[in-house]
């Protein structure tokens, strides 16, 4: 069987105080695209954070791991060198810091740390203009400020335009279907798909079956109430899609201690 | 497992405060002929007479000097600091040996230059490279060495220490010494006319363009010294220049004292670009030591369609008291003030610029920049004033401050006096903290705490960085970075 590489034992959570994730378990192998699905508030959000080691959010029990080691005592930038990788649902806006210049330092922090030699800009541009075709980035807003003045499918291209560039083990994607239209939605999800492969996992979080239409996962779990209430096939989706969260709300309840 | 557990991380202000070590901090043993401390007027005739000076400049420093004693030391800035003991300075010091040529130049000070990162040797042009800047080093009271003058005379542009001016082209001097900013302009110009021991005086003649940059290099070496030194630019019709300025001094555990004075005079149709990297030490993370620094710095478009650009990063002293001014004088003239600030542990800034608009369709533009990280205070105070005949007169102003941390602060004084309804001003202003978020997206991908940080501030001030020569530009980056390291979180 292929590699684990990211999983959540027993995984409990809070953020300024407020417990969030209650238990939550959860394995992603090589070459698996997982999607976490549940209404508002049920802590999807959360969890994408806690995975990739936001300070505000405070682990208060269970483990993540990545390739069989916890990651818990790592700092953001050291889980984002070992190949952890987060697509926002809100990315932040820095002015004065150009795109181009951002990313090619991020691409190197990130090469330095796995002992690969470092591009230079001329290296680095032809990469960029690759992997910018991937997700049809105008390549004008290389040399903009990072995200400011950005479309929302702008910001939104951006971030895979980045995964892509920094070629992640895991990618967790928080929502990249938010607020985009329907062709937008078709970029960014052939742009996630052309990034599979045997030895990448993905998370996809999601309210909506419409972004798994274009972007299939192999399994998919329900998140209420910071647990998984419910894990099943693609099929799973379409439930959800049908009959909305009500039930699995009763679902948690029926489960809770 | 991990029952507590927690991403590492550190305060940025933890960072700051930990690696925020001053490079430049370094003295040099050079033998010095310095007077004891104390001031008198003895002591302004001591060193109008070392330096040679005629009749009348003596006369102008005395005057200086008597003002200085009637006046008062001004409170109003926006920060506190401990009596300076005037009579507790020494108000003369320079190296012993005076070179007469570069072979001469103590190879003590070369090296202390060299170390500097200022070349004082002429290097040889290299394969058809023509050489970018000229420096003159002004070490302690004194300059040492002005590189390029042969080079820069040859188109009639005279770059020279202040004392070399005064004996070679006394009439130039007299003229305008003192035109923009009087002897009598306040407090501290006061007591720089009066004792000021050195500078660098720069003239570019009718329409030539200056073909290179003109530095000049300042360093407080010796102890228990102040430095009063004094920059008078004049810019002929249609000419141009652009002047670089460089600050560092030793770490010492008391204050020192630079009250320095800077004239910019620029005629029709000439451009003055002046441009300032500040470093002095700025004292310890207690706040121990550091430079008291009282600049008066002004510069007056005297004809039309001149243009006075001051851009300014400011990274040291203890305390800066400092406003880069423009008088605009002829019709269509423009001033400019780009300043970025950094005061971090226990700095303290009360620092902006004055914008006097006197001619027709003048226009002025201010972009200020402020970070604030430790126990950092800072105050911008500017003062936009727009006259009567000043019809169809133009200002925008521009301050942003970013604080890093919950112990410092930010202040805007922002002063406008309009006395023409024909004028436009504009002011915008801004107040933000590094955000958590923004530090969390770049360290997701990859980047370090400090380097999300740096990289944020950079963004900040790019404005005012675009402003400065490219060497200026990446020594600002840097010097930024070296001053908020362990600030920052």
């Amino acid at each position: 069987m292929s590699e684990t590489l990211l999983e959540l034992v027993d995984l409990h959570a809070e953020v300024d105080g407020k417990p969030i994730l209650k238990g939550l378990s959860l394995a992603l192998r090589a070459g698996e695209v997982h999607a976490v699905m549940g209404p508002n508030a049920s802590g999807k959000s959360t969890l994408s954070k806690v995975i990739t080691g936001h300070p505000d959010y405070r682990v208060t029990g269970g483990d993540v791991r990545f390739r069989g080691a916890s990651i818990l005592e790592l700092t953001p930038e050291e889980r984002a060198h070992q190949g952890l990788f987060l697509s926002f649902q809100s990315p932040v806006e820095i002015p004065g810091v150009s795109t181009a210049v951002f990313l090619k330092a991020a691409v190197n922090a990130v090469r330095r740390a796995r002992n690969q030699p470092e591009l230079d800009a001329a290296a680095f541009l032809r990469l960029a203009r690759e992997k910018s075709a991937l997700v049809q980035l105008d390549k004008e807003l290389l040399s903009r400020s990072l995200n400011e003045g950005f479309s929302g499918g702008e910001k939104k291209r951006n971030e895979i335009f980045q995964m892509a560039m920094l070629e992640p083990v895991v990618s967790v994607l928080d929502e990249p279907d938010s607020g985009l239209d329907v062709d937008a939605l078709r970029i960014v999800a052939d742009g996630v798909n052309a990034l599979r492969s045997p030895e990448r996992a993905m998370l996809v979080i999601t309210h909506y079956q419409r972004l798994l239409d274009h972007l299939p996962a192999d399994h998919i779990h329900v998140l209420v109430d910071g647990r998984i209430v419910r894990s099943g096939g693609p099929e799973l989706a379409g439930e959800v899609e049908a009959q909305g969260y009500a039930w699995a709300r009763e679902a948690a309840a029926g489960a809770a201690p | 497992m991990g029952e507590e557990a927690q991403p590492a991380r550190t305060s940025a202000e933890e960072m700051v405060a930990e690696r925020g070590e001053y490079r430049y901090g370094f003295s040099t043993p050079i033998e010095a002929d310095r007077l004891p401390p104390g001031l008198d007027e003895e002591v302004v005739r001591f060193i109008s007479a070392k330096k040679g000076e005629p009749g009348w400049l003596l006369d102008w420093r005395l005057a200086a000097f008597r003002a200085w004693q009637q006046m008062e030391e001004p409170t109003w800035p926006h920060f506190t600091y401990g009596p300076i003991d005037y009579q507790g300075v020494s108000y003369y010091a320079a190296p012993k040996q005076k070179p007469q040529s570069l072979d001469e130049v103590d190879p003590e000070i070369l090296e202390m230059f060299e170390k500097l990162g200022i070349p004082l040797q002429e290097r040889e042009a290299l394969a058809g490279v023509e050489p970018t800047i000229a420096v003159d080093a002004v070490l302690d009271s004194v300059s040492v060495k002005t590189t390029f003058r042969a080079k820069l005379a040859e188109l009639g542009i005279l770059f020279m220490s202040f004392g070399e001016a005064v004996r070679e082209h006394p009439e130039l001097v007299r003229k305008y010494l003192g035109s923009v900013v009087p002897h009598t302009d306040n407090y501290f110009a006061a007591l720089n006319a009066a004792v000021f021991s050195d500078g660098s005086f720069v003239y570019v003649p009718k329409g030539v363009r200056c073909p290179m940059e003109l530095s000049t290099y300042f360093r407080i070496n010796e102890a228990n010294t102040g430095q009063f030194e004094r920059t008078l630019i004049i810019v002929e019709d249609g000419a141009y220049v652009s002047y670089l300025e460089g600050c560092t001094a030793p770490m010492r555990k008391d204050n020192q004292l630079h009250a320095a004075v800077v004239e910019l005079v620029a005629h029709a149709d000439a451009t003055i670009k002046y441009s300032t990297v500040q470093n002095w030490f700025p004292g310890d993370k207690e706040g121990r030591g550091g430079v008291y620094n009282f600049v008066t710095k002004r510069g007056k478009c005297l004809g039309a369609r001149s243009r006075i650009s001051w851009t300014q990063v400011e990274t040291g002293s203890a305390i800066t008291w400092k406003y880069p001014s423009c008088i605009l004088q002829g019709d269509d003239s423009v001033g400019e003030f780009y300043s970025v600030a950094l005061t971090n542990n226990r700095q303290l800034a009360d620092t902006g610029t004055k914008m006097i608009h006197l001619g027709r369709n003048t226009r002025s533009t201010i972009v200020s920049k402020g970070i604030s990280a430790g126990r950092g205070q800072q105050t911008y105070r500017g003062l936009v004033q727009i006259n009567k005949k000043a019809v169809g007169a133009r200002n925008y102003t521009r301050c942003d401050s970013l604080l890093i941390g919950g112990a410092c602060g930010a202040h805007t004084l922002p002063y406008v006096d309009v006395r023409n309804g024909s004028a436009t001003v504009e002011h915008e202003a801004s107040a933000s903290r590094i955000g958590e978020d923004q530090l969390f997206y770049l360290r997701q991908r990859g980047l370090s705490e400090e380097d999300a940080v740096s990289m944020i501030v950079n963004g900040f001030c790019r404005e005012v960085f675009k402003e400065l020569p490219m060497e200026f530009a990446v020594e600002a980056r840097r010097l930024l970075e070296v001053s908020l390291e362990g600030a920052v979180g």
